[in-house]
């Protein structure tokens, strides 16, 4: 299995004590799965990627990625785990405004030392022609192909999406969700997508509706 | 409705604390380093002001004895009789404090005046029974004399005043001495010539050697370049600061403008802010200052007590008029930086996006036209340099290139930050030079900041240094024999002298008028210790010889510079039509001088009779020979000068300007670091959003934190590189152009390559500080933080 979660929990502190966000959450995901993880706002979707990615530590359970519990890792463990094993897509693109769009493409790759395809990946995503530009000069959908890209680079064995195509409008998220899909098809990945729409859900192998910290 | 709106505002402050501090820093300490030269100026001057009114220097002309003793009373009777309207003066130290006896009723009107009328019984300072005027500590060092002691802040420091019988008891002079005699200015029609009535008087003139002004000016000039750079560093965090608080509220004024407020009323708002700020920061400032300019103060005193011979009061005094400066530059100053800023406010259209990083894109744009106005600068210097003489040409030059190399330096980095990129080799070399680049608009203002620090730090140092070496060498050269005998005419001296030492120097000279200038002319005996020591600006080695020879003439600088006069050029001197051989640096002497062979002289001037000897023996010989000098002719013991002696105090004294201008380099350092600090605090924040993928993408927090400081130490190690050149050139203007327009010598310019190293890495080090608290902030900051910045999107 390349995702194995177990009663994950998670609590923020707040001022009145401790406020669970995450219940004993248990799921998995296989290699080349698609995954999509629903639910209201609040729910624990975002805290679950950010634990998965090794964002954020969990308060308790395990989490397994090719049978490897990251949920004891340390912060350069986690930070290894997140150069090499997981590519993260966020709803604001965050790429990286000093670098070209080619060098956004291949950093991820690069740090995991790792030779990025990033001519290939940028002619997939219809890219090419934007490769020495910066993302300041490129349109929202272009900008979350090139996050897209960057994930994909570095060919991580699972991607993390969190609301990818939240800030599209609906026929461009049309279009990067299906370059997307195509494109983890294709790397054999598995996909863990947050997402707060039915219809893009539904594109999807699988789906996953979180209510109140537990998947219901 | 105003009230909310200024609520509006200032909430702005309750989340942004480090903001606050930094904007009320800023201005504290950009109007402390002004305000607190001014003041050590302000001191200063007006206790040249109060000098001048009671040591008499430089106000009216004197009548002294020829022979160098005192004014007889019979010489005195006679002027009075004749018509000469004199007053006699009789002067002297006891327990180092100069003096002052002035008959009341003859001293010639606004000379030496005292305002007593208020403070003390005005009968009894007129008939001398027992009134002494002087500032407390004076008084004090004084000690328990029989006159009533009357303290006035007016007079002069370490000087007091009294009616001349006193003074004549007091320093044990016989009654009726007179040391010298004031001219009135006013003197009536048709005067018999003095050397008819007083022949044993000669008359000196207002003014001659003793115009302090004119040679302290030089290092007040100095100080007062120092503030203003101070004030235009912290100009700099000030603009930053002000800049970034107004583009943080773009959204809240848009917000404000949306639900109907005036764009009249904020603006109000945020002006009335800033008032707030700069009246609120001016007086911290102020007080800041005061208290600097009362550390440094005494250093000053010593500073110019040691070059010049000024006196000025250790003690400061609060001066209704520096307190308004100091208030109206921090006025200024927020004015200048709150105006851009205000006026971007009016301009934002209601309905424009939020964009936190439009600081930074606006700081892009405008640093274009920034280049092109520093390159714009920096020509106009380089014209300057060519064809300017004036003093205004001098200053104008110190600030185009001061501002123009501040203006094109973001440009500069960001093109050395560009070549880095290009030639980086793995992933995080090549973020963390185009990340640089990406921060050079926020720290922009910072390093222009350390830059101009930098510059004046080495640029003072440099001037300071080769001011210091200099004046060693003026002293090597004033005082290059072994004994200096100074006294009155003694028969049989200048034998005795012979018979115990390798050579005797007569050091004699009278005043003529070179081209209209007063100029003291020498008479010279020929020996290697002027040549060995003299520093010739103009003329070959065989100048001295020429001039032994009698064939020329050597001048000095000022007189060269001030008439206009070059090697080759005649004079009629003595007598005779001599060339100009040679021309000597002659540092800190306002009047000319010029050097003849002895014969010439002592044929020119027959009546002469040298009283000061220049004795060249063995240094350990010097002791016993003043014994025996004082036992043989009992001269007093202050009329031999032991060269080594002389020396070793001057130098020591002078260490003192060092202990100035180095607390003011450090002062002005420490601002450059501190604007660096709160660049990156308030950059820190900012900078999360580009962050935080970097961290998602593998890179620790450590290792951001770590990254983030190199950043900085290698920004501070760029400007370095480029300040030294230019604090050099900053130097070359005050010595080349400023000096010698202002006070008609050049300073010879020195380098000094540890000096600068050294410079260099305390700014490094400044910087490396500055950073590592944001450097350790990012390295600690919890990843929620971090997270926030992903959550933040939805």
């Amino acid at each position: 299995m390349l995702l194995s979660i177990q009663d994950l929990t998670k609590s923020f502190d707040s001022a009145e004590g401790p406020v669970p966000v995450l219940q004993g959450v248990s799921l998995t995901l296989a290699a080349g799965e698609t995954v999509a993880l629903t639910g209201e706002s609040g729910s624990g979707k975002s805290t679950i990627l950010h634990l998965v990615g090794g964002l954020d530590a969990p308060s308790g359970g395990t989490i397994r990625i090719d049978g490897q519990d990251i949920s004891g890792l340390g912060d350069a463990g986690r930070a290894a785990l997140r150069r090499t094993t997981v590519g993260i897509v966020f709803q604001q693109f965050n790429l990286i405004p000093s670098m070209t769009v080619g060098a956004n493409i291949g950093f991820q790759a690069r740090l995991a030392g790792r030779t990025a395809p990033v001519a290939d990946l940028a002619a997939r995503m219809g890219l090419s022609a934007q490769l020495d530009k910066y993302p300041e000069d490129l349109s929202g959908g272009q900008q979350q192909r090139v996050a897209i890209a960057r994930a994909l680079a570095a060919a991580p064995r699972l991607i993390l999406a969190d609301e990818p195509t939240g800030n599209l409008d609906e026929a461009t998220a049309d279009s990067v969700m299906d370059l997307m899909l195509e494109a983890i098809a294709d790397s054999g990945a598995g996909l863990l997508m947050v997402t707060h729409s039915d219809r893009l859900a539904a594109r999807l192998s699988r789906r996953l509706h979180l209510s109140g910290g537990r998947i219901a | 409705m105003t009230f909310a709106v200024l609520s509006a505002i200032l909430s702005h402050w309750r989340r942004a604390p480090l903001q606050f501090i930094a904007l009320l820093a800023g201005l504290a300490l950009a109007t402390a380093l002004w305000s607190g030269v001014q003041a050590i100026n302000a001191e200063a001057r007006s206790s040249y002001d109060a000098a001048a009114q009671t040591l008499l220097d430089g106000q009216v002309d004197r009548l002294v004895p020829a022979d160098g003793g005192a004014v007889t009373q019979a010489d005195h009777l006679a002027l009075r009789m004749a018509g000469w309207r004199v007053s006699p003066v009789a002067e002297g130290r006891l327990n180092g404090v100069r003096i002052l006896g002035l008959d009341p009723n003859t001293v010639p009107a606004g000379v030496g005046q005292i305002d007593i009328a208020d403070r003390a019984d005005a009968d009894a300072f007129r008939t001398g029974d027992g009134q002494i005027f002087g500032r407390a500590e004076a008084l004090d060092r004084l000690g328990p004399v029989p006159p009533e002691p009357v303290p006035v802040a007016e007079i002069a420091p370490g000087t007091v005043v009294t009616q001349i019988g006193v003074a004549q008891r007091l320093l044990d002079r016989p009654a009726g001495h007179i040391d010298f005699l004031l001219l009135d200015p006013d003197q009536p029609d048709g005067l018999p010539r003095l050397a008819e009535i007083a022949p044993g008087l000669s008359r000196v003139a207002a003014g001659g050697g003793t115009d302090l002004s004119r040679l302290t000016d030089s290092f007040h000039l100095n100080l007062t370049a120092f503030g203003a750079l101070s004030f235009v560093v912290g100009l700099f965090i000030v603009h930053g600061t002000v800049g970034l608080a107004i583009e943080q509220r773009r959204p809240m004024v848009r917000t404000l403008r949306a639900v109907g407020v005036p764009l009249r009323l904020l603006l109000w708002g945020l002006g009335l802010e800033l008032l707030i700020f700069a009246l609120a920061g001016g007086a911290l400032g102020l007080i800041l200052g005061h208290l600097i300019a009362g550390a440094l103060l005494p250093d000053v005193a010593s500073s110019l007590r040691g070059l010049y011979g000024a006196a000025i009061s250790g003690e400061l005094t609060l001066r209704p008029g520096w307190i308004a400066a100091g208030l109206a530059m921090s006025l200024a100053g927020v004015a200048i930086a709150g105006t851009g800023a205000l006026v971007k406010v009016a301009r934002l259209p209601i309905l424009a996006a939020a964009r936190p990083r439009a600081w930074a894109m606006g700081h892009r744009k405008g640093q274009r036209v920034l280049t092109g106005v520093g390159m714009a600068a920096l020509a106009g210097a380089g014209g300057l340099a060519l064809w300017g003489t004036s003093l205004v040409a001098g200053f104008a030059l110190v600030g185009a290139v001061l501002l123009g190399a501040a203006a094109i330096l973001p440009a500069i980095l960001s093109s050395v930050l560009r070549f880095g990129e290009s030639s980086a080799n793995g992933p995080v070399a090549e973020w963390f030079w185009a990340d640089s680049r990406q921060q050079l608009p926020g720290l922009s203002l910072a390093l222009m900041a350390l830059l101009l620090a930098m510059a004046a730090n080495a640029g003072v140092s440099t001037m300071v240094s080769s001011f210091r070496l200099t004046f060693i060498g003026f002293l090597d050269q004033r005082l290059a024999a072994e004994l200096y005998v100074d006294t009155k005419e003694e028969p049989g001296l200048e034998a005795w002298l012979t018979d115990r030492s390798d050579a005797v120097l007569p050091v004699q000279s009278v005043e003529v008028e070179v081209r209209g200038l007063p100029t003291d002319l020498y008479g010279t005996r020929p020996d290697p210790l002027y040549p060995d020591n003299w520093r010739l600006l103009e003329g070959g080695a065989a100048a001295w010889q020429t001039m032994f020879d009698g064939r020329g003439v050597l001048i000095n600088e000022q007189l060269a510079r001030r008439g206009g006069i070059g090697v080759g050029d005649i004079l009629p001197l003595a007598g005779q039509d001599l060339p100009v051989v040679g021309v000597f640096g002659d540092y800190g002497n306002p009047i000319g001088q010029a050097m003849i062979a002895e014969p010439l002289w002592t044929d020119a001037y027959p009546n002469e009779v040298p009283r000061r000897f220049a004795v060249r023996t063995d240094p350990a010989a010097v002791p016993g020979m003043i014994e025996a000098m004082q036992a043989e002719f009992g001269i007093a013991p202050d009329s031999a000068i032991d060269q080594a002696g002389i020396k070793a105090v001057s130098l020591q004294v002078f260490e003192r300007t060092f202990a100035v201008t180095g607390a003011l380099n450090l002062l002005t350092l420490g601002v450059a670091g501190f604007a660096i600090l709160m660049s990156l605090l308030t950059l820190g924040s900012m900078r999360l959003p580009q962050l935080a993928p970097v961290w998602a993408m593998g890179l620790t927090r450590s290792r951001l934190g770590g990254l983030d400081l190199l950043r900085a130490v290698l920004l501070a190690g760029l400007t370095t590189v480029l300040a030294i050149p230019l604090g050099l050139a900053l130097a070359w203007a005050l010595l080349a152009i400023v000096n010698v327009a202002a006070f008609g010598w050049r300073l010879p310019m020195f380098l000094f390559p540890a000096d600068y190293a050294l410079l260099g890495v305390e700014a490094i080090l400044a910087a490396a500080l500055a950073a590592g608290w944001p450097a350790i902030r990012l390295s600690r900051i919890p990843p929620d933080r971090l997270l926030r910045v992903f959550a933040a999107e939805r």
